[in-house]
């Protein structure tokens, strides 16, 4: 990392001594090249396949996991749904609790987190690559998620610490350490030492590289191209007025906008979903059949699995243990309820929204078919699905719903950059509870944090898409490996958690407040 | 017999007269008040993660606030007054929170003091008194 930032430095020293969109390109492919030659080996590791396969180990991990939580916990995700909603709505809120953190507050916090560009441009990249069958995979995956995000936002919860001022700080950090330390079980520490480790490389990669990158995507499309730099800098500068200046009206009104920005995001699809009802058929159809059988995506039917999977892991986050940072906040006094409203999170973010954006790219159809054969065509590079006007990421949502609605690609300008922006100041609050779990608190050493989040904002923007993706993806699932290891040796406690709360609930000992 | 009245208070000039005409009343008829301070919250806004981790000591300091700047001047005045009394301070919406305290204590009726604002605002985002007066479960004294 030491490296691509000293370049960044003396790059921006260059781009002001030397004017002109040249000279500024040439940043951006300087920036570009430094990037991708410092992290191609983490990324590699990360996602190295099986041996003798072409399937990557991490994926794996990820599905294995939530298959064990799934049925560790008897299906959770479908026994307690109702029970989650009912929570949600404060059904069983104590009114003399009113004024602190609600369910909803900790769901709605945490979603805004997640939801952003993975469920509009990661989705495109997964249907760009692994086509209509990716989806299929992407649901399965939400679903189970369920299972592994109620796991960790209930340890999240237990583990917590609370302050004598009143504030609290949790997430995978602590459950590992008081956790383990509970159960007289070792490594705890170094589990949550490589976590945080972890938690700050993915605020960078997928929490703001990514982020940065995809907005500057959209905002080009829209207004012609012009230097990623620019754009980094511009919300860099953002970023720093909220995080460090303390600009909070800023963050603040961030969050009141993007669950209209997303409600207006779902209410768009399905519009544009129920104009082409007769086509809902057919995408289900190719859905489906893509899921199991090779279609002519890149990597066979595989590859359909492995991009639904990759992209669902990336847009809803279980299993990384983000989730449990924001949602330790929450006043409860029964950790797995907690645990209960988290497992919503998945349904909403992939199993909705998700299944939306895929659904109007493939009921708008972007993606080219050979007529001959009905087989997709690959694009020159050989390496995704050729699309109607060679779009992929972002830009291929953008073109799906702008051809229903052309004034659509500027509401999603809007929408990307202020998703972006929300995600952004969600994970730099992850990045610095990692920070300061490793080197303690204090101004200076979360000053130091701050702006090291800030300039990774500009390289984001500036990097081309592969390299930037492929490293926000493997920080990320960097956090899920050693948060899954966790979780299987916690779960014991979780099932205790739920089985007594469960009883408490049946018999009657829990009730909901009038 | 003894009733208790609600008052709903939040320290600006309105609700001063509204206390001060529901202990007229109380001490005409010797019943007891409670004096209800609501502080408007929402369960359902959106909070950023900072501060969701914030806001249980933020909480703490808009009661300690609420009592000393608030219900403070009210109890020299209570004094004088020389009648049975109770306070309370609640998180929620405040018409509907008003009516649940007036629910539980069993009150007989909730006074409330009248911003006075007749003008575009309260039109298109209601007025508590209006509310109240429509929603209460108890006569409500609207005083102007």
């Amino acid at each position: 990392m030491k490296t691509s930032t000293q370049a960044l430095m003396s790059a921006a020293t260059g781009a002001m001594l030397a004017t002109g969109p040249a000279a500024a390109q040439g940043i951006d492919e300087t920036i570009n090249t430094v990037f991708a030659n410092s992290t191609g080996w983490f990324v590699s590791l990360i996602f190295a396949n099986f041996p003798g396969t072409t399937f990557p180990w991490i994926v794996g991990w990820l599905v294995i996991g939530a298959i064990i939580f799934t049925i560790y916990f008897g299906f959770v995700q479908f026994r307690a749904f109702g029970h989650s909603i009912a929570l949600v709505r404060g059904d069983y809120s104590d009114p003399n609790d009113a004024g602190e953190v609600s369910h909803f507050q900790a769901l709605t916090t945490a979603l805004s987190g997640t939801v952003g560009l993975g469920n509009i441009a990661g989705v495109a990249v997964a249907i760009g690559i692994g086509g209509p069958g990716a989806t299929f995979w992407m649901i399965l995956a939400g679903l189970l998620g369920m299972a592994t995000k109620f796991t960790e936002c209930t340890l999240g919860v237990k583990y917590r610490n609370e302050y004598a001022d009143g504030t609290v700080s949790g997430g995978p950090m602590y459950y590992m350490t008081k956790g383990f330390a509970e159960r007289s079980l070792p490594g705890g520490k170094f589990l949550a030492v490589l976590f945080a480790i972890f938690c700050i490389l993915g605020s960078f990669g997928g929490g703001n590289m990514f982020q940065s990158n995809q907005a500057h995507a959209q905002i080009i499309n829209v207004v012609g191209d012009y230097p990623g730099w620019i754009t980094g800098v511009v919300m860099a500068v953002i970023v720093f007025l909220v995080i460090v200046g303390g600009l909070k009206s800023i963050a603040s009104v961030t969050e009141k906008i993007v669950p209209f920005m997303a409600a207006l995001y779902v209410g768009t699809a399905l519009i544009i979903i129920l104009m082409n009802f007769n086509m809902i058929g057919t995408a289900f159809g190719q859905i489906f059949a893509g899921a199991f059988t090779n279609d002519g995506v890149v990597g066979g039917a595989i590859g359909a699995l492995i991009q639904g999977f990759r992209r669902a892991a990336f847009s809803n986050e279980a299993g990384v243990g983000s989730a449990a940072i924001a949602h330790s906040a929450v006043r409860t006094k029964e950790p797995v309820t907690e645990g209960f409203v988290s497992l919503l999170e998945p349904f909403i973010d992939t199993v909705v929204i998700c299944t939306m954006t895929a659904l109007v790219i493939i009921i708008t159809g972007q993606l080219v078919t050979d007529p001959a054969t009905g087989m997709f065509l690959l694009n020159e590079a050989g390496d995704a699905i050729q699309t109607v006007d060679g779009n992929s990421g972002v830009a291929l949502t953008s073109a799906a719903f702008s051809s229903s609605f052309g004034w659509f690609r500027y509401i999603l300008v809007v929408a990307v950059v202020l998703f972006a922006f929300s995600t952004m100041i969600s994970w730099s609050y992850y990045g610095l509870k990692a920070w300061t779990f490793l080197f303690g608190e204090g101004q200076t050493k979360e000053l130091v944090f701050k702006i090291i989040f800030c300039l990774f904002v500009v390289i984001g923007a500036s990097a081309g898409l592969g390299p930037v993706i492929d490293f926000s993806d493997a920080a990320i699932f960097a956090m899920a490996v050693v948060n899954i290891l966790a979780l299987y040796m916690l779960m014991p406690v979780v099932k205790a958690e739920m089985t007594r709360y469960l009883e408490r609930l049946k018999t009657g000992k829990i009730r909901k407040f009038e | 017999m003894s009733r208790k009245l609600v008052v709903g208070f939040d320290g600006s000039d309105a609700s001063l007269r509204a206390l001060d005409f529901a202990i007229t009343r109380a001490q005409t008829q010797s019943d007891s008040l409670l004096i209800a301070h609501v502080l408007e919250w929402s369960p359902y806004s959106f909070l950023t993660p900072s501060e969701l981790e914030d806001r249980h000591r933020r909480r703490k300091e808009e009661l300690q606030r609420a009592e000393t700047s608030v219900m403070g001047p009210v109890m020299k005045r209570m004094e004088i007054a020389n009648i049975p009394f109770e306070t309370t301070m609640r998180y929620g919406h405040i018409a509907e929170t008003l009516c649940r305290v007036a629910k539980e204590e069993v009150a007989a009726m909730i006074f409330i003091g009248r911003m006075g604002n007749s003008g575009f605002a309260s039109r298109i985002f209601g007025s508590v008194a209006a509310t109240l007066a429509q929603v209460a479960p108890v006569p409500v004294v609207i005083v102007p």
